[in-house]
């Protein structure tokens, strides 16, 4: 088959729903796009552990450390079956901390802000994480079989995230005036953040309209953006806090809430390495990685002569 | 001392030395060697802080002034909390983790395994509980022994060394004090010789396959059991307890 057919045959499997899987024929911006989606997926949570991790030793209760404990090792987890289901495309894992390591490949900026009171782990789990899932449920339909399949279970792990970030914001929504100021700060701060982490408006978004038609995406940047607002204010009058937002008003012709500017110079500002800790971050990963490097030597080396030695009995 | 204040105090070290080093491992969150050590050693972490709220749980219950668990965390100072001076030793590398945890493990194992004959119900509970966590630990720390041992030169080198620092903590796993002794006699405690000659026997096995030399030091470091720790315990506190110090009273 010449490439045009084999293309048309591609797309006509995507519009018939039929996942693709790693041993199709698949068109080398489809594999590229999924890389670099993929692995900017997985960098995120592997990044995400370091603001969350921050809190662990400093957990206001043993209840509390085990489940924020408990959360960071699922992002990790996420971690590992995204660079698995990236790996099916024909990269690596060192290749991908390469990337990550040098600046080559991004990461969710929202990452990049400081996570500065307890309450930053409520906000994140709360409204990250729910962010995340508005787009991970999409997710669990992309049409790369791998992909899509990695997202099932993430999706899972991630409602439950979310689910218990909301609950440490409501205790200190109901708790003493300065646990509720703790958490009014907290909204204030990843609020704005996590709008943007939908990204840039569809307009300008440049990988947006391929990403649709090949189905590894399904809704657009602003429609997310704009069904995580529409889910969020409830949540937020149900706590008694208030909104970082005074344009925000219930359109009744839209059946949606209109909501202010996003201030898109400050999300290029952090994407390009301008946030307060896009150096802190990857000074984190790239310590780990090159600490780590005699661990990792020394366990090839040991597989090694384990092997060697089976090899001779 | 009576059963009751024994007992309670009993507990107390065995609960610190869960939430001690559960405490240290959890700093590693995010900064493993490699993404699956990584998650390890957050299970490991999770197993730690796990058995440390069943201890402190049963604790207050024996203590009976309505304390919680969380009390005991976050409210004691230094010389209240009882864990072996071992367990606060900073993480410095992963090979001094490494050490820290395979020398735990290699006592912790075999005092779970006979805390699962006492004579008193609760305590056999928790560790029947505990003791198939524990003997995860228990392999997989003896395996990074022996793969960082006999891995490359760098790494033995490094291995050894841990070792031979850390060795001087290895003692006080094994001093019976009188809270010991009394407990032991009442058939609730552990035979801390009886563990001794398991765990000498472990090391021995495990230090030959990783090719690595038992040290061979002359003075043990002791007090943990009794409430004289390190320099590096009251830092672990201001972490530990920041929150609860600052924000007394609050429920989170």
């Amino acid at each position: 088959m010449d490439d045009v057919k084999k293309l048309e045959a591609f797309q006509a499997k995507i519009d018939a729903e039929i996942k693709i899987e790693p041993k199709d024929w698949m068109p080398d911006g489809y594999r590229k796009t999924l890389i670099r989606q993929i692995s900017q997926h997985a960098h995120s949570e592997i990044v995400g552990m370091l603001p969350e991790g921050n809190w662990i030793t400093r957990a206001p209760s043993l209840k509390r450390k085990m489940g924020l404990l408990a959360k960071v090792q699922d992002e990790a987890g996420h971690g590992l079956y995204l660079y698995s289901a990236a790996e099916t495309l024909g990269t690596s894992r060192d290749e991908m901390f390469d990337q990550l390591h040098t600046g080559k490949a991004k990461y969710s900026s929202i990452f990049n802000y400081p996570t500065v009171s307890w309450a930053d782990i409520g906000a994140i789990g709360w409204l990250v994480d729910g962010a995340a899932i508005m787009n991970q449920v999409m997710l669990t339909r992309a049409s790369y079989g791998p992909y899509a399949r990695a997202m099932v279970r993430i999706c899972k792990e991630e409602s439950f995230h979310q689910r218990q970030g909301y609950e440490i914001m409501m205790v200190l929504a109901k708790g003493t005036p300065e646990q509720k100021q703790m958490a009014q700060d907290s909204l204030n701060r990843f609020w704005w953040p996590s709008l943007m982490m939908f990204g840039p408006s569809d307009a300008e978004s440049k990988h947006s309209a391929q990403s649709m038609a090949w189905k590894i995406k399904r809704k657009s940047n602003d429609e997310l953006r704009q069904a995580f607002v529409d889910a969020s204010i409830a949540q937020i009058e149900y706590l008694g806090l208030e909104l970082p937002d005074p344009e925000l008003k219930w359109n009744e012709e839209r059946g949606h809430y209109d909501f202010g500017a996003i201030d898109w110079n400050e999300f290029w500002k952090v994407v390009k390495g301008g946030g307060v800790c896009n150096k802190s971050r990857i000074k984190a990963r790239k310590k780990a990685w090159a600490e780590g490097e005699w661990v990792r030597e020394a366990a090839m080396a040991h597989a090694e002569k384990r092997a060697e030695r089976a090899a001779k009995n | 001392m009576n059963k009751q204040d024994a007992l309670f105090e009993y507990l107390l070290r065995i609960a610190d030395n869960a939430l001690i080093l559960g405490h240290r491992i959890s700093e590693w969150c995010g900064h493993g060697p490699t993404l699956e050590t990584d998650i390890g050693m957050t299970n490991i972490a999770l197993d730690y802080i796990g058995h440390a709220r069943n201890l402190y749980q049963y604790a207050v219950e024996i203590e009976g002034k309505n304390r919680t668990e969380d009390d005991l965390a976050y409210s004691r100072d230094t010389t209240a909390f009882k864990n072996l001076l071992l367990v606060e030793q900073p993480n410095e590398d992963f090979a001094y983790t490494i050490v820290r945890q395979f020398i735990f493990d290699s006592f912790n194992y075999h005092f779970f395994d006979a805390l699962q004959s006492s004579s008193d119900e609760r305590l056999v509970g928790i560790a029947k509980k505990s003791i198939k966590e524990i003997a995860y630990h228990y392999r997989w720390s003896a395996e990074w022994i022996i793969r960082l041992g006999d891995g490359t030169t760098e790494s033995h080198k490094k291995i050894q060394e841990a070792l031979d620092e850390m060795w001087m903590y290895s003692g006080e796993c094994f001093n019976a004090d009188a809270i010991d002794n009394q407990l032991l006699e009442a058939g609730i405690g552990v035979d801390l010789a009886a563990v001794k000659s398991k765990f000498d026997t472990r090391v021995s096995d495990i230090l030959k396959q990783a090719t690595l030399t038992l040290p061979t030091e002359e003075w043990m470091q002791e007090g943990g059991k009794q409430g004289n720790h390190t320099e590096h315990f009251g830092f672990i506190l201001t972490e530990l307890q920041w929150m609860q110090r600052a924000y007394p009273d609050m429920e989170w």
